[in-house]
């Protein structure tokens, strides 16, 4: 007897949680697995909509305005803009630490290499560093924290025309931390406002930071930190910080692992539990049975997870393939070929691996946009366009036909598109 | 002589490196030109193998014999340079036993110990060998690091007085009444160490001879005097695989072939190669078929291969020469010995001798032949030391020590720095402030970073080269910008942020460069990987300080303060889970 649910969701990052999220909120019985780490601690933790056009133009100031001239391959051409927003406002409602929801208009976030990135949504914790904000800013870095050198972003920030004064320092983070202390090391002591010895006396790592970085402060009105200012409690890390030095803080978001990345993935399984989603994790999705049908698309009948050696079957009435792509390994390939692992389903990709990719490393790679082509209702299709499987849906960058990284899409297409799966799965059409 | 005689050496890969210490250490003085990095033709650009002479010892006797020695010489003063890996002629079924024997009574004629071995004992020293290996000839084989060893070279040239020019390039050959007196260069940065964004600039760089050991490009210095020098440069592939397969070098032990070698290289494994005569040593096809015979042929000696991840792929140019009334039609033809030509006896031009051919293990004899030959110009009668005298690194070196806890390393991490420094660890791992760790593939930690931009300037591919920086299986997805930082660092390595951003853009471009030849499976996926961290938490192929202007107003600057509490998002959520 296989374990049975409506909607069973393969894959646990963005657009898996967002499609298991919509599809209990419209009332079914709904069950998400997920294999490995999601990407999400490789992520910012900015969720972007869309920060180039197509052809590369931008930063764009309205993300929505562009999507009519995407191509029409594009994931968010086969949504439509109006279920983007839908999506983006069963995001708001989820995550109300996030920023940004007062305009369409993106915002200019400044990041770990001293560049800014346009985004549609920000965590709190990066608000008071918006690049269009005229106020001086100090940024803060530690000597041992590799990931962000002050000096050299607040440097690359002016050198990027930003309408403010930027300044960097590093120091050295009170207490003896190991040289190679992970950034969760770091956020766990401003949690839980640790001691620390500092010149032989123990005193409360937050005010002993706040005083080093006071030391410093030349009237700017807004301190950017690497974002490991705490975890569970960021907020009241963030807040002991402004109080102490007059000023406001914010975290510049970093490569992984990311704390606002690992923040948004906790509250999104938070919100998980709430509506009610089982969630398995940790084993693999195997294989799967299908119905053949003599006229139509075969109808997945189970799949089967790896588990301690054994195969066990999960069934459901709809699937959702929510994977990931090629970094998530939703997307293989060998020297052959380019596959997805699971159902098999198509890959369009050219048949010599040297048309894979181009000559510079940012080039208009022909890989950054692997992945599944869908019907209108992102049913995977096969080479000729036929449906593949009548009641498998794919979300998020299993599907093909999209650079998120040139775009700046990648939060915005998990999130569009897992909408969009998972109210399909239950039979509603956004 | 009245004064001492300065010599001018052009080229600086192994053999320029290791003529210029000779003669800076025989008191003569020395100016070395290289057009590039240090090692940036062949000799950066090879499989590391440190030849025990076995591949020689039945088609090329007098080279198997000066590879045996020198072997034993580099192990001496070298030791932080070689893993002494030992190797194997392995042979399958298929292969010929009559050669087999002609490779034994081949090895003992030259004097390189070797000793048969079954085909389950080399199963046994190297599990992953192919079933059914039958037989297999166990030589003193290594790895050697071709970068480390010329780098070396250089410091012993320089504390000897040597001036190293790199990013140099040769743009003529004074000549004056039939004789060359100098070269002319043009700098890319100013002379000394690369520091971008200074100008470059030409130079006159008097001389009283030249040596040309410009290896692939020993020509076309040749031609600036109307010299004939016919190099012949034959293209090799090289495929870097992501783990070592094996801890011994692998050998097909067979009559000249394709993809017959397996070296083990620090934490790679590094299959070769090919043999191809092609016209311009910078300008040639790398092409899929040599890549993918690389895996399908090796597999039948390690079958693993088959499914391995591999990295990179890069080609190399060997600069072989033959003297042109031979007209070998096959590369691999081609004598692998070396050739001193002195214009002055061949072509009547005096001033210039150009050495070509030769193999990187006898670098350092190629070294003491042709700084003989100069002394001999100028009467000076000094001895060679090269063989004797350790490099920089190798010194009193002969016991690895443990820095962990005298640095506080991390055991791996410590040993590797250690292994790669040597003799230097002390001074460069002893510095103010912490040591994280830059590179985690290859455990290279800031301060061997710091030490490699005092000798290299603002260049960090020279960086690379000098620390394995960014070499391993992530291909500086997570250190590009780290290394950057370190150039924008304070004290003596200060360079401004647009430094620090060009150096920053070479290196991407320069590891996407190899990369290309290893997209599929695991390492597509960490190219995937790395582009989007660099693209999209980066931004930096949209780089604003690099593109247009951008207008900052246009954007959202946050809601009004009157319109939402928290702006600034310190106030709103401030309760236990206030983990945004």
């Amino acid at each position: 007897m296989a374990i049975d649910s409506e909607v069973l969701v393969v894959g646990g990052g963005l657009a898996g949680m967002t499609s298991a999220l919509s599809a209990a909120r419209a009332g079914a019985d709904v069950r998400l697995l997920s294999y490995k780490q999601s990407t999400l601690r490789h992520a910012s933790g900015l969720v972007d909509i869309l920060g180039y056009a197509g052809d590369g133009d931008g930063p764009l100031t309205d993300p929505y305005a562009a999507i009519p001239d995407l191509p029409t391959e594009h994931p968010y051409r086969t949504v439509g803009e109006s279920t983007v927003r839908d999506a983006m406002a069963l995001f708001d409602e989820t995550l109300p630490t996030y920023r940004g929801t007062h305009t369409d208009r993106n915002a200019l976030v400044p990041t770990h290499g001293g560049t800014v990135k346009p985004t549609a949504r920000y965590p709190a914790s990066a608000a008071a560093g918006l690049a269009s904000d005229d106020r001086p800013v100090l940024l803060v870095g530690f000597d041992s924290l590799v990931d962000f050198d002050a000096p050299q972003a607040a440097a690359h920030l002016e050198a990027a025309g930003v309408p403010f004064e930027a300044r960097g320092v590093t120091i050295r983070f009170p207490g003896d931390l190991r040289a190679d202390a992970k950034v969760t090391r770091y956020a766990k002591l401003l949690d839980t406002d640790g001691d620390v010895s500092v010149d032989g006396r123990e005193r409360s790592v937050r005010d002993a930071l706040a005083e080093r970085v006071d030391a410093e402060l030349d009237g700017e009105a807004r301190v950017g930190f690497p974002a490991v200012l705490g975890d569970d409690r960021a907020s009241a890390v963030r807040a002991a910080l402004s109080e102490s030095l007059g000023a406001d803080v914010f975290e510049v978001p970093m490569g992984p692992p990311s704390l606002p990345g690992l923040r948004l993935e906790d509250r999104l399984f938070d919100a998980l539990d709430e509506a009610g989603v089982g969630i398995e994790t940790g084993n693999p999705v195997v294989d799967y049975e299908c119905d053949r049908t003599d006229d139509g698309p075969d109808r997945i009948d189970r799949v089967f997870v790896e588990k301690n050696g054994a195969r066990i079957p999960y069934s459901a009435g709809q699937y959702v393939l929510a994977t990931g792509g090629l970094v998530g390994k939703g997307v293989e390939s060998d020297r052959e070929r380019v596959y997805e692992p699971v159902f098999d389903c198509h890959v369009p990709h050219p048949g010599d691996r040297y048309d894979w990719f181009e000559t510079e490393a940012f080039g208009d790679h022909s890989f950054a946009r692997f992945g599944v082509a869908t019907d209108d209702r992102l049913r995977p299709t096969d080479a000729d366009g036929t449906v593949e499987f009548e009641n498998l849906r794919a979300a998020g960058s299993v599907l093909g036909g999209y650079d998120f990284a040139a775009e700046k899409s990648g939060s915005g297409v998990s999130i569009a598109t897992g909408y969009t799966a998972g109210r399909g799965a239950v039979g509603v059409s956004p | 002589m009245a004064s001492t005689p300065h010599i001018a050496v052009i080229g600086g890969g192994s053999t320029g490196i290791g003529i210029a210490r000779d003669l800076a250490m025989r008191g003569l003085d020395v100016t070395l030109l290289e057009q590039g990095n240090l090692t940036h033709g062949t000799t950066g650009r090879m499989h590391g193998l440190l030849h025990s002479g076995g591949r020689y010892a039945v088609s090329d006797q007098a080279s198997a014999e000066e590879c045996i020695e020198e072997n034993r010489v580099l192990r001496d003063i070298a030791s932080h340079c070689v893993e002494m890996t030992g190797g194997l002629f392995v042979k399958r079924p298929e292969d010929s036993e009559e050669y087999f024997e002609e490779k034994l009574q081949g090895c003992e004629a030259c004097g390189i110990p070797a000793e048969v071995v079954s085909g389950a004992e080399a199963r046994q020293m190297e599990p992953h060998l192919a079933k059914d290996v039958d037989r297999a000839i166990s030589v003193p084989d290594g790895a050697v690091d071709p970068f480390r060893l010329v780098v070396a070279n250089a410091a012993s040239a320089q504390e000897h007085g040597a001036r190293i020019e790199t990013h140099s390039k040769v743009t003529d050959l004074l000549v004056e009444a039939g004789e060359v007196v100098g070269v002319e260069v043009e700098h890319d940065s100013g002379p000394g160490k690369r520091v971008h964004g200074t100008e470059g600039g030409r130079e006159e760089i008097r001389a009283d001879y030249v040596v040309n050991a410009a290896g692939a490009w020993t020509g076309r210095i040749g031609d600036m005097a109307g010299l004939d020098v016919a190099v012949r440069p034959s293209k090799g592939v090289m495929t870097i695989m992501n783990i070592r397969q094996v801890d011994t070098v692998i050998n097909r032990c067979r009559p000249k072939g394709d993809a017959d070698i397996i070296v083990p290289h620090e934490t790679t494994a590094i299959l070769g190669t090919t043999d191809e005569e092609v016209a311009d040593p910078e300008d040639y096809p790398e092409e899929q078929w040599e890549v993918d015979m690389m895996i399908d042929t090796l597999s039948e000696l390690v079958p693993m291969l088959s499914e391995a991840r591999t990295i990179r792929s890069f080609w190399g140019v060997r600069p072989l020469y033959e003297p042109p009334e031979v007209g070998s039609e096959d590369p691999t033809d081609i004598t692998r010995d070396y050739f001193l030509l002195d214009h002055a006896e061949r072509d009547d031009l005096g001033g210039m001798t150009s050495i070509v051919g030769g193999k990187f293990t006898t670098y350092r004899m190629m070294g003491e032949e042709i700084s003989d030959h100069v002394c001999e110009q100028f009467g000076v009668d000094a001895d060679c030391r090269t063989a004797e005298v350790p490099l920089p690194g190798s010194e009193d070196f002969s016991v690895l020590r443990d820095y962990m806890d005298e640095f506080g390393l991390r055991s791996p991490i410590g040993r590797r720095s250690v292994e790669r420094l040597g003799s230097r660890a002390d001074e460069v791992l002893e510095i103010d402030g912490p040591n994280p760790t830059l590179c985690e593939c290859e455990g290279v930690t800031r301060a061997e970073v710091r030490d490699a931009i005092n000798q290299s300037g603002s260049d960090l591919n020279a960086v690379r080269i000098r620390t394995r920086a960014s070499m391993g299986n992530c291909q500086g997805g997570f250190c590009c910008h780290r290394l950057a930082s370190e150039l924008h660092g304070s004290g003596e390595n200060g360079y401004d942020e647009v430094t620090a951003r060009q150096a920053w853009d070479e290196l991407l471009q320069e590891r996407w460069k190899g990369q290309r030849h290893a997209l599929w499976g695991e390492q597509l996926s960490q190219a995937s990987l790395n582009y989007a961290l660099h693209a999209t938490t980066q931004n930096r192929d949209r780089d604003p300080a690099d593109g247009d202007p951008v207008d900052f107003a246009a954007f959202d600057r946050g809601p009004e303060p009157n319109e939402t509490a928290g702006t600034t998002g310190v106030a709103t959520d401030g309760g236990e889970r206030g983990g945004d």
